[in-house]
C-alpha cells in the first residue's frame, strides 16, 4: 500500500478486528453502514482510512460513501482519538449559565482546542449540541461520566482522574 | 424487590394480571431509598446509592430495606435526590456522610431531618407539600423515580403493559386509531400533528411492510423530556410502541436514540431485551397472535436526522439529509413503505388514551391542545428539572409557580422556548396559557418542551446568535436558503455583539431570516430564523441599544463593555 495518494493516513492497520466486525453483523448491506462505522470507531477508537477501503470492498458500499458518512456525522473521525474524550456541552442552558469560562479553562489546562488530541493521546477534546443534564449547567462530560455545576477552577481535578 | 414467581413468559393478559397483583402484593408498604441514578450521577448519586446499600447492610435491614436506582425525580436543582417511601419524603443535596442517619430516622421511623428538605423546611419533606410538585400533573412522568427502570417487574408491578394487554385483546386495530383520534393527542416532539391522523393515513397506504420509528434524538440544546422518559421509565415507552403497532399494523418497529444519551441507550436496550423475555415483545405478544420486534440504532451526532426524513435517511445508511415533503413519510417513509414516527413522550402517552379512552385523556387541556406535556425548565430558574403540566397551565406556574422564580429574586426577562426552531416570550407573556397555538401566535413554538429561563443578566442578541450559529453549523447543506443563509444571519448578530452593527443590519436580518423561512426544504432551515425574529420582534430595544448605543445592557458582549469591566462576563 505504499505511495498511496492518502499518505500517512494509510499506515498500516491490522484488519483483523475490522473482519470480525463484520463477521459478526453479517450480512451487512447498506442500511448498516452507520452501525457498521459504530463499531468499527468502537474497535478502533477512529476510523482508519484503510479500514474504511476494506470495508468497502468486502461489503461493495462505495468508499466514497463511507468517507461520506464519516465526514457528515459529528460522531466519527478519521484520525486517532486520544485515550479519553472530554465533551464540554454548549446547549442554551450552559450557554447562559457560563459555559465559555469553562471551555476556556479546559482549553487551557489541556492546552488544546475543540477538535484537537493532547500529544500523549490522554485526551481528545470536543464540544457537544446538549447533553440533556441541563439543570446541572454548565456541564462537561469525560467519556461517558457527567460534571456537572462546574467550577473553572476545578477543571484541572476532573480531568485528573482520568490516565 | 422481593422476586415473586414471575420470571417465566407471561403468555395472556390474564397472566399479566395476575403477576402484577402479586408483585403489588409483595410491594405494599415496602420501606424503600430511591435514589436517582440517571441525571443526577453527575454530582455523586452512585456514591450516595453504594453508602445507602452499605449502611443497609451493616444495619442487618437487608430484607426490610430496599435500596433502588430510579430514574429522575425532577427537583434536579437538589440533586442528587433521594425518595424514602413509604413516608414519601423527599430529601435533597444528599451526602454520604449523614446516610446513616437517614436510614435510622427516616427509613425506619419516618422521622424528617430538616437539612435534607426542600428550603430546609421541614414543613415540605413530603411530595404533596412542595409546590414543586404540587403544582404539577404527573401522568406520564407517573413511574419516572419510582421504579428502577432496569427491572422490567417494577414497571409491571406499577401497571405498565395493561393498557397494551387491553388493546390487543380487547380492541380493534381501527378501534385503538379511533381513540387516539377522539384523545386529540398531538405530536410531542415539535410540530404538534395529530398523532391519530398520522396513524389513520399510514394504514390508507398500501405496502408490503409498515413501519414505526421512535424519534428518540432529542437534538434541542435544553431538551431532556425524552432522556427523562427513555432513562426512567423505558418500558412506558415500549408500551405505547407495541399498542401503535398493533393500531397501524406495523411490521417492525426501530428507536432512534442519540449516542449522546448513553443511559438512555443502555435502559431501552436492557428493557427491550426484558420484554421479550417475558413474552410482551416479539412472536405473539401476550398470546394475542400479534407480532413487533424493535431494534434501537444510535445517532450519530448529527441534529438535523431529528427531522423525519432526514432520520430516514440515516436510517438506510445515508447521510441525515432531508428530502422534500410531500410525500411524507406516513405515506413513503423507511425504505419507501408507510411509516409512522412518533416522538418519545407521543408513545408514552399512549397507554393513558388507551386506559381512559380517547374522551378521557380530553378532558385535560385546552381546545386544541389536549392532555399534559413535560418540560424541561432550566436556565435562570430556581427549580431547574423535569416538570409535567396540563396544557393551558401559564407560563408564570411553570416559571414561578413550580419554578420558584429566578435566583436572587432577580428580574424575570424572557423564556426560550422550542430551542434552535423556537422563540424567546417576553415577560408581557407571563400569563399565557401555553399550548401549541397559543405559543405560535407569540412567536415561539412548544417545540419539543425545552423551556430556558432568562433573566437580566442573559443578552437577548447574544441567544439569538447563539441559536443561528447552531443551526449554521448544524444545517446538512443540501438546500441553498439554509446552508448560505444561516451562516449570513450568523455574521450579521456577530457583527452587532461585536458593536459594529447598523440599523440597516435589523431590516436585513428580518428580511433574509424571511426568505430562509420561506425557501428552506425541511424543517431545520425553516425554523432557525425563529430565535432571531422573535427577538427582533419582542426586544427591539435591546437590538437598538447595540447597534445606536453601542451598549450590552445584559453586560455580557465583551465589546460592548466598559474596557476595565471586560473581565465581568
Amino acid at each position: 500500500m505504499d505511495a498511496h495518494p492518502m499518505g500517512d493516513a494509510m499506515a498500516a492497520v491490522d484488519l483483523g478486528p475490522a473482519h470480525a466486525v463484520l463477521e459478526r453483523m453479517a450480512p451487512v448491506d447498506h442500511g448498516h453502514a452507520i452501525p457498521l462505522l459504530q463499531n468499527i470507531q468502537d474497535t478502533y477508537g477512529y476510523l482508519p482510512p484503510s479500514v474504511l477501503l476494506e470495508l468497502s470492498d468486502e461489503t461493495g458500499i462505495p468508499a466514497a460513501h463511507l468517507f461520506g458518512l464519516a465526514t457528515f456525522y459529528a460522531q466519527f473521525h478519521l484520525e486517532e482519538h486520544g485515550r479519553h474524550t472530554v465533551r464540554v456541552c454548549r446547549g442554551t442552558a450552559c450557554h447562559v449559565r457560563g459555559r465559555q469560562v469553562i471551555q476556556e479553562a479546559i482549553d487551557e489546562e489541556l492546552g488544546i482546542e475543540p477538535g484537537e488530541t493532547t500529544e500523549d493521546r490522554r485526551f481528545s477534546l470536543e464540544t457537544v449540541a446538549c447533553v440533556g443534564t441541563c439543570f446541572l449547567a454548565p456541564v462537561v462530560m469525560v467519556d461517558n461520566d457527567y460534571f456537572g455545576k462546574v467550577d473553572p477552577k476545578k477543571v484541572g481535578d476532573i480531568v485528573a482522574g482520568y490516565e | 424487590m422481593a422476586m415473586v414467581d414471575t420470571a417465566s413468559r407471561i403468555s395472556s393478559p390474564s397472566d399479566l394480571a395476575s403477576v402484577q397483583e402479586q408483585l403489588a402484593a409483595a410491594a405494599e408498604g415496602r420501606r424503600r431509598v430511591l435514589v436517582c441514578s440517571t441525571g443526577c450521577l453527575a454530582i455523586g448519586a452512585r456514591e450516595v446509592e453504594a453508602t445507602f446499600r452499605s449502611e443497609v447492610a451493616a444495619a442487618g435491614l437487608e430484607g426490610e430495606v430496599d435500596v433502588v436506582r430510579t430514574g429522575c425525580h425532577g427537583l434536579c436543582a437538589m440533586a442528587p435526590v433521594a425518595v424514602i417511601e413509604p413516608h414519601d419524603i423527599v430529601y435533597g443535596r444528599n451526602r454520604v456522610k449523614y446516610v446513616p442517619n437517614v436510614i435510622t430516622e427516616t427509613v425506619m421511623k419516618g422521622e424528617v431531618i430538616r437539612r435534607f428538605c426542600y428550603g430546609r423546611d421541614e414543613a415540605m419533606a413530603h411530595t404533596d407539600d412542595i409546590p414543586f410538585y404540587a403544582h404539577q400533573t404527573k401522568r406520564v412522568l407517573r413511574n419516572v423515580g419510582r421504579v428502577d427502570p432496569t427491572e422490567i417487574d417494577d414497571a409491571i408491578q406499577r401497571g405498565v403493559y395493561g393498557a397494551a394487554a387491553t388493546a390487543l385483546a380487547g380492541l380493534e386495530p381501527d378501534q385503538v386509531v379511533e381513540e387516539v383520534k377522539a384523545s386529540g393527542l398531538r405530536g410531542r416532539g415539535g410540530g404538534g400533528f395529530p398523532a391519530g391522523l398520522k396513524w389513520e393515513i399510514c394504514k390508507q397506504n398500501p405496502g408490503k411492510d409498515r413501519y414505526l420509528i421512535c424519534n428518540a434524538d432529542e437534538g434541542d440544546p435544553g431538551a431532556f423530556m425524552d432522556r427523562a422518559l427513555l432513562e426512567g421509565d423505558p418500558h412506558s415507552v415500549l408500551e405505547g410502541m407495541i399498542i401503535a403497532a398493533y393500531a397501524v399494523e406495523a411490521t417492525g418497529g426501530v428507536i432512534y436514540v442519540r449516542a449522546e444519551y448513553p443511559i438512555a441507550v443502555r435502559h431501552i436496550r436492557i428493557a427491550i431485551d426484558q420484554a421479550r423475555e417475558r413474552g410482551l415483545l416479539g412472536t405473539d405478544i401476550l398470546g394475542s397472535g400479534f407480532s413487533f420486534d424493535i431494534d434501537v440504532r444510535e445517532g450519530a451526532g448529527a441534529f438535523v436526522c431529528g427531522e423525519e426524513t432526514a432520520m430516514i435517511a440515516s436510517l438506510e445508511g445515508q447521510r441525515g439529509i432531508a428530502r422534500p415533503k410531500p410525500p411524507y413519510p406516513a405515506v413513503r417513509g423507511y425504505y419507501g413503505e408507510p411509516t409512522v414516527i412518533n416522538n418519545v413522550e407521543t408513545f408514552a402517552n399512549v397507554p393513558l388514551i388507551v386506559d381512559e379512552g380517547g374522551a378521557g385523556f380530553a378532558e385535560r387541556g385546552t381546545d386544541g391542545s389536549k392532555g399534559t406535556k413535560i418540560f424541561a425548565l432550566a436556565g435562570q430558574v430556581n427549580n431547574t428539572g423535569l416538570v409535567e403540566v396540563p396544557m393551558g397551565a401559564t407560563i408564570r406556574d411553570i416559571v414561578f409557580g413550580i419554578g420558584g422564580g429566578m435566583p436572587r429574586n432577580r428580574e424575570f426577562k424572557a423564556v426560550q422556548m422550542g430551542g434552535p426552531s423556537g422563540g424567546c416570550v417576553p415577560a408581557a407573556h407571563l400569563d399565557l396559557p401555553i399550548d401549541y397555538d397559543s405559543l405560535k401566535e407569540v412567536g415561539a413554538i412548544m417545540g419539543s418542551g425545552g423551556m430556558i429561563v432568562m433573566d437580566n443578566t442573559t443578552c437577548i442578541v447574544d441567544i439569538a446568535r447563539y441559536f443561528i450559529a447552531f443551526c449554521a453549523e448544524e444545517s446538512c447543506g443540501l438546500c441553498a436558503p439554509c446552508r448560505l443563509g444561516t451562516p449570513q444571519l450568523e455574521e450579521i448578530l456577530n457583527r452587532i455583539t461585536e458593536g459594529r452593527g447598523t440599523l440597516d443590519d435589523l431590516d436585513t436580518l428580518e428580511s433574509l431570516g424571511e426568505v430562509v423561512k420561506e425557501m428552506s426544504l425541511c424543517g431545520l432551515g425553516q425554523t432557525a430564523p425563529n430565535p432571531v425574529m422573535s427577538t427582533l420582534r419582542h426586544f427591539r430595544d435591546e437590538y437598538l441599544a447595540h447597534v445606536v448605543d453601542k451598549t450590552c445592557p445584559a453586560g455580557v458582549c465583551k465589546a460592548l463593555l466598559p474596557v476595565e469591566d471586560g473581565k465581568d462576563t
